[in-house]
């Protein structure tokens, strides 16, 4: 906008400002929640300013978990789902970035079949074929272990086609000059494309690391095991008590202040790669 | 340093697209040979097929004493320079010049010395720590020469590397890559489809035209003696006037053209002329006299264009002169064409007659 119109100015931000905490109340709520103790909830009215309760809730969750909901310590929880979601993520990478090579850059029988192939997969995320996974992890005996939380979530087709558009816009020059600089296919993978995708990957890791980090449905399936559970599946468990005893929302709250601080680390970090990937891009 | 063979070379692209139809040229080892020719030609896919970037449909391929026909590009000790420089972008420009080394498995000390001194031919010592987008095109221009210097091969291949340079760099890069390949006598394969790159740049020219070879031979050969009318059209600029014999004959009032035509080879139905030989004044010599009508005057400096139509043709002509000559616009003028300046062909098959 060229026009310098204060009252416009004004009148953008109010509606900016509000937006932004409209966002922002819940996640306020939600942090000074976790500073109370367990009786303030009782009373109907939410607190608005901090409590002195912090560090004990922080703290027993952190360690102890809530045994009566059948929630282990939130660490133990907080690092399966580390693991899980990073399992998801760099798999997912690593396959799509190799079958996107092999689509591009090779010539081999039934190429367009594969890539269709690939593309038809799309449309079957996991809650469709659960039951069939569930039965394939079960017989191949990755109940309760990271390999069946992960390995059946690695498939990518959507990273897999972001990849082939990307490799597809690099110029065929550039594959040539390498290979007259005695570069083979991998050398070329390495030295090359990997480096002029590093803003793609950025942007996909930090995707594919919430999607990882925000299953629900596929670990609630197969882990029975506490050692297994999630975080995401841990707040579930926390929520839903029997009879007419409350759930400890203090406590609750404190595990998902703790749950939503990953990927925010995450995409804090990654956000720098693409930042400069964005200001460095090559046509 | 090598010779390049190349024996019946054939290319058909799927779809039986025959884009080279059998070439053979012996390039010896440390001349410079330029590839010219129209659009289309299969300039490209000749270089690049001796580059080893695309098969060889049909036929055999020397460089030096091996047959590279199944190498791969980078077992073929060429380097190749390409219209877009091609540079990792990623990669500053003392990478984009080591990478090829580095792959080799040089030692890193040798690496240093070959960039710095490829570096130093070519000026861009000061860019070395730069990335490829943080340079003008003249200097990306100079790294992808320098990529292709550092390797020190046997051959080096260039795909028309001036023409996304303006014009008053490419005058000057033209000089320097004349220069450079003096001074190292690689022999070197050039494409360009610009005539004047062609010809001063060349030690010989190999003129195409639809996968075929046209012509081969030193700028000035084919300048003075186009094989055909193709070549003679294609390479000078303006290019040469092609005008029937019948019409010339039928300008001829018995004792101007004093029997110039007569001395034309049999089967000659063309007659060629340089604009550079349509004088204004009459030599001494036999010639033959036209006269034409002045369309347009176009001075360029140091010469002049003129456009002329030629009374009862409506063949565009033009004839140049250096200076500027006291004509105007609307004025019917004499040429003269010296017997020696007319360039005989058939028409029916394009060639030259003797
Ligand atoms: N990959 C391909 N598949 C099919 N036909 C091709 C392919 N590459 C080139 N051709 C055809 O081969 C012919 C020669 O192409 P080439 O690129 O060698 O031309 P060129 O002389 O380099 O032209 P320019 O001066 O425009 O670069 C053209 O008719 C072109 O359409
Ligand atoms: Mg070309």
């Amino acid at each position: 906008m060229v026009e310098n119109r204060p009252l416009g100015n004004l009148a953008a931000h109010l509606i900016l400002i509000s937006g932004v905490a409209l966002v922002l109340f819940p996640v306020y709520i939600a942090i000074i929640a976790s500073t109370h103790g367990p009786g303030e909830f009782m009373r109907g009215v939410l607190p608005l300013t901090p409590g002195d309760q912090a560090v004990e809730n922080y703290r027993l969750m952190w360690e102890a978990g809530l045994a009566k909901a059948g929630s282990p310590p939130a660490w133990r929880m907080l690092w399966n789902s580390l693991v899980m979601a990073l399992a998801i993520t760099i798999g997912k990478l690593f396959i799509s970035l190799l079958s996107a090579f092999a689509i591009v850059y090779f010539r081999f029988p039934f190429r367009l079949f594969f890539f269709w192939l690939i593309f038809i997969t799309l449309m079957l995320p996991v809650e469709v074929r659960i039951i069939p996974t569930f039965q394939v992890v079960a017989d191949l005996g990755m109940l309760n272990s990271f390999a069946g939380l992960s390995i059946p979530l690695i498939a990518s087709a959507t990273a897999t086609f972001l990849f082939r558009q990307f490799f597809m816009t690099i110029p065929e020059e550039m594959l040539e000059a390498a290979r007259i600089d005695g570069a083979g296919p991998l050398k070329f993978f390495r030295d090359i494309l990997l480096p002029l995708s590093v803003t793609n990957i950025a942007a996909l890791f930090v995707i594919m690391f919430i999607y990882g980090w925000n299953q629900y449905l596929w670990p609630l399936l197969i882990t029975t095991d506490p050692d297994y559970t999630t975080i995401v599946m841990g707040i579930q468990r926390m929520t839903s008590t029997s009879g007419d005893e409350t759930p400890d929302w203090n406590l609750v709250m404190a595990a998902v202040v703790m749950a939503a601080l990953p990927p925010v680390l995450v995409i804090l970090f990654m956000q720098r790669l693409f930042v400069k990937g964005l200001t460095e891009t090559e046509k | 340093m090598a010779r390049i063979k190349l024996d019946g070379l054939k290319k058909t692209y799927p779809g039986n697209v025959q884009a080279v139809k059998g070439i053979d040229l012996d390039v010896a080892d440390g001349e410079f040979v330029v590839l010219v020719g129209p659009s289309g030609c299969g300039k490209s896919t000749l270089l690049r097929m001796v580059a080893g970037l695309e098969t060889i449909s049909e036929g055999t391929l020397h460089i030096g004493e091996r047959v590279v026909n199944t190498l791969e590009p980078a077992e073929r000790d060429i380097a190749m320079v390409f219209q877009n420089y091609a540079l990792y972008p990623h990669m500053t420009v003392y990478n984009n010049l080591a990478y090829g080394l580095k792959n080799r498995g040089f030692k890193a000390d040798e690496i240093e010395r070959r960039v710095g001194e490829a570096a130093g031919m070519l000026e861009i010592e000061a860019f070395l720590t730069r990335k490829p987008r943080q340079l003008s095109g003249g200097q990306r221009q100079r790294v992808a020469m320098g990529r292709a210097l550092v390797r020190e091969p046997a051959a080096f291949l260039f795909d028309e590397p001036l023409s996304n340079l303006d014009a008053k760099l490419r005058v000057q890069m033209r000089v320097e890559i004349k220069q450079l390949q003096r001074r190292l006598k690689t022999t070197s394969l050039y494409v360009t489809h610009d005539q004047l790159e062609a010809m001063t740049l060349g030690d010989r020219l190999v003129v195409l035209n639809d996968g075929l070879i046209e012509q081969v031979g030193t700028p000035m050969e084919i300048y003075s003696r186009p094989a055909s009318t193709f070549v003679a059209t294609f390479i000078g600029s303006p290019a040469m006037n092609l005008m029937p014999r019948a019409y010339l004959e039928a300008r001829d009032d018995g004792h101007s053209f004093s029997g110039v035509l007569d001395d034309l080879p049999p089967g000659t139905d063309i007659v060629g002329m340089r604009p550079d030989d349509m004088l204004l004044h009459a030599p001494d010599e036999p010639h033959l006299v036209v006269e034409a009508t002045l369309e347009l005057f176009e001075a360029a400096g140091a010469e002049s264009h003129l456009y002329v139509r030629m009374e009862g043709s409506d063949q565009p002509t033009v004839i140049r002169t250096s200076g500027q000559p006291p004509v105007d616009e609307g004025d019917v003028l004499r040429f003269h064409v010296p017997r020696t300046a007319l360039h005989p062909f058939n028409e029916a098959s394009g060639k030259r007659m003797q």
